[in-house]
């Protein structure tokens, strides 16, 4: 089972770079799609922050052009070979929790497996139901790719048993909050980041990265799916990391809250996120502003997940590395 | 989102008087420490200050690790000591950020919560003028009926769909409907931050009164202990907490059960104890890892397990005595480090004197399952080949200066000035079970057994609870208000006049609509048009 586990990661991984290979093939031919027709969107909608605004109409069709054709044809190929790799994914999730004989979230190669599983699985939610985001195809893969890379080179952990300190089925509730809302907050980041690229575009910056932006979805969208989809993480990762996590550190460890390394960031994280929607919540503040907060939560969460566990020592068993 | 800057300014003139300077300064810095910018700054600063306690080691975490790094970096660690950059959480520039923080939380939650029961307690506002210049608007058109009916269906439907709805009359007579929906968000937003606050003072009294202790508890009856601090190794009472408040109870472990992998991954642990609360009689408990022993106004967890070996010394005179003592365990394999210490032996039964030269102490490491080979290592936690490595050491053992010293390790100041001299070879010697040692003075050693001993830690936390329905209250409080949308429609109804006059029309109506969303609501839209459908074909 575990071999088999590793062996539907590695075609995951695989078939995520093959989705990744496809949604380049549509971004570099999508010059005149419906992409494209969003870069010339008026820019009215850039002062709407915070005041109504008509959601955009992603979803007209343009006159069709052979070439667009074709970029179409392979953005939809990405998006078959990637829900592929969805499925590979959970199957390796699953299997790999069959070989342990419990949930597949007790050490840090397969927190990372769960986490990019849920980002992946919730990007294509998103992706199914919006097809116009496909744009943002090629970096949702670059990080799920460079995450699932991340997790088998330096994290990889052999299928063992647990400790047990996380014998409880809080380790079930606890983890699984937290990989939910991690997932969704990874996910986040990749329209967050492109906003902030597209946003330079449109401000008439030419250097890379900002010449990313001339084939992504409009600014106004990709803001408002960023928010949309750290609102939905933020009170996940709350119960998570803030509610159940103390719980079950007063039921082990005899105290619900003691600065931990894992839970100081994890307050850092919460603070930071609070913080973007409180930015975002300030008509005063831009909404770039906001939107590198949310980044920068991001980057609190990288540091909880590699550089607390890979360096600082603390009482979170599943933290060890390999 | 707007909410705020909605607020009216005081419509009151500005005083006549020419104003305070220092109240004004007052005022104005209370403004500012009441803004959502300074708000942000300050989460920032938070988010800022707690990253030193997860990168130096904390007293409050672990008080060895502080020690250690005083011992690596001795330049660095005094300033740090003085920063507070060992008790990071505890220090006061930590604190103050918190407490302006709540400051400015409370000076911004409570003018809101004062707007938002006023909001609840009106009737939506009247409608604009002009309802084609709002964000969303439906052009004028006509429905059958006279206009106070079709006012009064249109609100209807709109209460029916969860508006908060008004219906009033113009002195023109036409009729206007107002209605109002998602006031849940700004009850959600307020009950999230006056939840923090609950928080926040259920963390604080916490502290305050609440208490914790450590302790290594031997396994056997007489080995027992009851609740007073001197019977632990370490404890914390806070600030608001007297020893002598401390409950009363008596615990003694019968019975430790640890299983392990193949590999020595521990499986599963669990301590079986004699409780007696209140000097009640002694009842049977059990508790793990994960499920503490809950007594009244006290809880005892389970943090760690190790062996206490059972080693009796018979002296030079023939004179035994028994020690058992913890030794700790300092891998996962639990090899284990420790010391037993005979101070009152070799007392020559003729002249009853103590020679404090010929006290006696050993020593060493205690392996659970020694390996073939020597090594001195322990290769599995549980006992299969259980072995002592142990020396001896003769002379004064320096228990009596009164210098607290580790109970784990014999006093090395002794050992330098060669008061208590090693009295075995270099290589510490191999002790089995039930074996015995004999010195060089012919006294002897027997290792006659060992006991399971469990690591406990003793806490109570008065007002947890009120953290924890705190923060549950918060996440609702936060659900809500990221669900909710405060938005405005209102409908204008009016006679169609063009009709009034015509023979045999029972007099039309026009009605026109508007709407406004007061958040960012990108679905707004769409219901706003539902809206107008209903109205337009008047079914609700
Ligand atoms: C303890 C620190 C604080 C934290 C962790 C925090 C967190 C949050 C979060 C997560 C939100 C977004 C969710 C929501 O809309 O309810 C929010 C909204 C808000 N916060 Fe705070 N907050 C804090 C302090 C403050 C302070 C000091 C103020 C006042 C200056 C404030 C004023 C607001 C307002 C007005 C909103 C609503 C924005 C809107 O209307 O959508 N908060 N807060």
């Amino acid at each position: 089972m575990a071999e088999l586990s590793n062996q539907l990661m590695a075609a995951a991984v695989l078939l995520y770079l093959a989705a990744m290979i496809c949604y380049a093939g549509e971004y570099a031919f999508g010059k005149r799609s419906r992409v494209g027709r969003a870069a010339v969107r008026p820019a009215k909608q850039l002062v709407g922050a915070g005041a109504p605004v008509d959601p955009v109409p992603d979803d007209v069709e343009p006159p069709v052009t052979a070439k667009r054709d074709r970029g179409e044809l392979v953005g939809k190929i990405a998006v078959g070979l990637n829900v592929v790799a969805v499925l590979l994914h959970l199957g390796g999730l699953v299997t790999r929790g069959v070989a342990a004989d419990r949930m597949p979230w007790g050490n840090m190669y397969e927190y990372i497996l769960a986490t990019t599983f849920i980002a992946s699985a919730v990007w294509i939610g998103i992706v199914l139901a919006r097809p116009a985001v496909r744009h943002l195809g090629l970096f949702a893969a670059l990080a799920l790719v460079v995450m699932l890379g991340a997790a088998s080179m330096i994290a990889y952990t052999p299928v063992g048993p647990l400790v047990p300190a996380l014998h409880s089925y809080w380790f079930i509730i606890h983890v699984s909050t937290i990989i939910i809302g991690s997932g969704i907050f990874l996910i986040g980041a990749v329209p967050a980041a492109m906003f902030l690229i597209r946003n330079g575009y449109d401000e008439g910056k030419r250097r890379f990265p900002y010449t990313l932006g001339k084939h992504v979805p409009n600014a106004v969208s990709l803001e408002r799916l960023t928010f949309r989809l750290h609102a939905f993480a933020f009170p996940l990762f709350t119960f998570g990391a803030l509610i159940a996590g103390p719980i079950w550190a007063e039921a082990s460890w005899g105290r619900y809250w003691g600065w931990d390394p894992k839970e100081v960031w994890a307050f850092i994280s919460w603070i930071v996120y609070a913080g973007y929607l409180h930015a975002r919540a300030t008509p005063s503040v831009k909404r770039t502003v906001a939107t590198w907060i949310a980044l920068l939560g991001f980057l609190t969460m990288l540091m909880n997940l590699f550089g607390v566990n890979l360096f600082f020592e603390g009482l979170h068993s599943y933290a060890n590395a390999g | 989102m707007t909410v705020i800057e909605e607020r009216q300014a005081p419509a009151s003139s500005p005083p006549p008087r020419r104003p305070n300077r220092a109240w004004a300064l007052l005022r104005n810095s209370w403004r500012q420490l009441t803004s959502m910018r300074t708000a942000l700054v300050l989460l920032f600063l938070l988010a800022i200050a707690a990253i030193p306690g997860s990168v130096f080691p904390q007293r409050s975490v672990n008080a060895e690790r502080v020690t250690q790094y005083y011992q690596a970096h001795p330049d660095l660690a005094p300033w740090l000591e003085r920063l507070g950059g060992f008790s990071v959480y505890a220090s006061p520039w930590f604190a103050s950020i918190y407490l302006l923080l709540f400051t400015s939380l409370i000076g911004c939650v409570v003018p809101r919560l004062l707007d938002h029961v006023r909001a609840l307690r009106q009737a939506p506002p009247d409608a604009p003028k002009r309802l084609d210049r709002l964000p969303q608007s439906a052009p004028q058109w006509s429905r059958s009926g006279a206009p106070a009916e079709v006012a009064r269906s249109v609100a209807e439907g709109l209460r029916r769909r969860r508006f908060r709805t008004k219906l009033r009359q113009r002195d023109d007579g036409s009729w206007t409907v107002s209605a109002e929906k998602g006031y849940l968000k700004e009850t959600g937003n307020l009950l999230f931050h006056t939840a923090l606050l609950a928080v926040l003072i259920g963390v604080g009294f916490g502290h305050w009164y609440g208490w914790h202790a450590n302790r290594i508890l031997i396994g056997g009856n007489e080995m027992g202990f009851c609740n007073t601090l001197t019977q632990y190794d370490d404890s914390t009472l806070g600030p608001r907490v007297h020893p002598a408040d401390l409950p009363v109870f008596c615990l003694r472990l019968s019975d430790f059960d640890a299983s392990f992998q193949e590999t020595g991954q521990p499986k599963s642990f669990s301590a079986t104890v004699q409780v007696s609360q209140d000097n009640s009689p002694y009842e049977t408990r059990k508790f793990t890892v994960n499920d503490p022993l809950r007594l009244d106004e006290a809880n005892v967890y389970l943090l760690g397990h190790g062996y206490a070996p059972v080693l009796k010394y018979t002296d030079r005179f023939g004179v035994s005595q028994t020690k058992i003592v913890p030794f700790l365990p300092m891998d996962a394999m639990q090899t284990s480090e420790g010391v037993a210490q005979f101070p009152d032996v070799n007392i020559d039964p003729k002249t009853d004197k103590r020679d404090p030269t010929l006290q006696v102490g050993f020593e060493g490491m205690y392996l659970p399952t020694a390996p073939t080979d020597g090594t001195a290592r322990s290769i599995f936690p549980a006992e299969n080949n259980p072995m002592l490595y142990l020396s001896a050491y003769r002379g004064d053992l320096g228990l009596d200066v009164g210098t607290p010293g580790s109970v784990y390790s014999l006093n090395q100041g002794q050992i330098a000035s060669g008061d208590l001299k090693k009295v075995s070879d270099a290589r510490p010697y191999a002790l089995k079970l039930g074996g015995t040692w004999t010195l060089d003075d012919g006294s002897k050693l027997e290792f006659v057994g060992t006991r399971p001993f469990a690591t406990l830690s003793i806490r109570h936390d008065p007002t947890q609870a009120l953290a924890l329905a705190g923060a549950v209250a918060g996440l609702l409080g936060l659900m809500l208000s990221l669900a909710g949308h405060r938005r405005r429609v209102w409908f204008t109804v009016q006679e169609n006049a063009d009709l009034a006059g015509s023979p045999g029309s029972s007099g039309g109506t026009l009605v026109t609509a508007g709407g406004l969303p007061r958040t960012d609501y990108p679905g707004f839209s769409d219901e706003f048009k539902a809206l107008v459908k209903a109205a337009e074909e008047g079914t609700p």
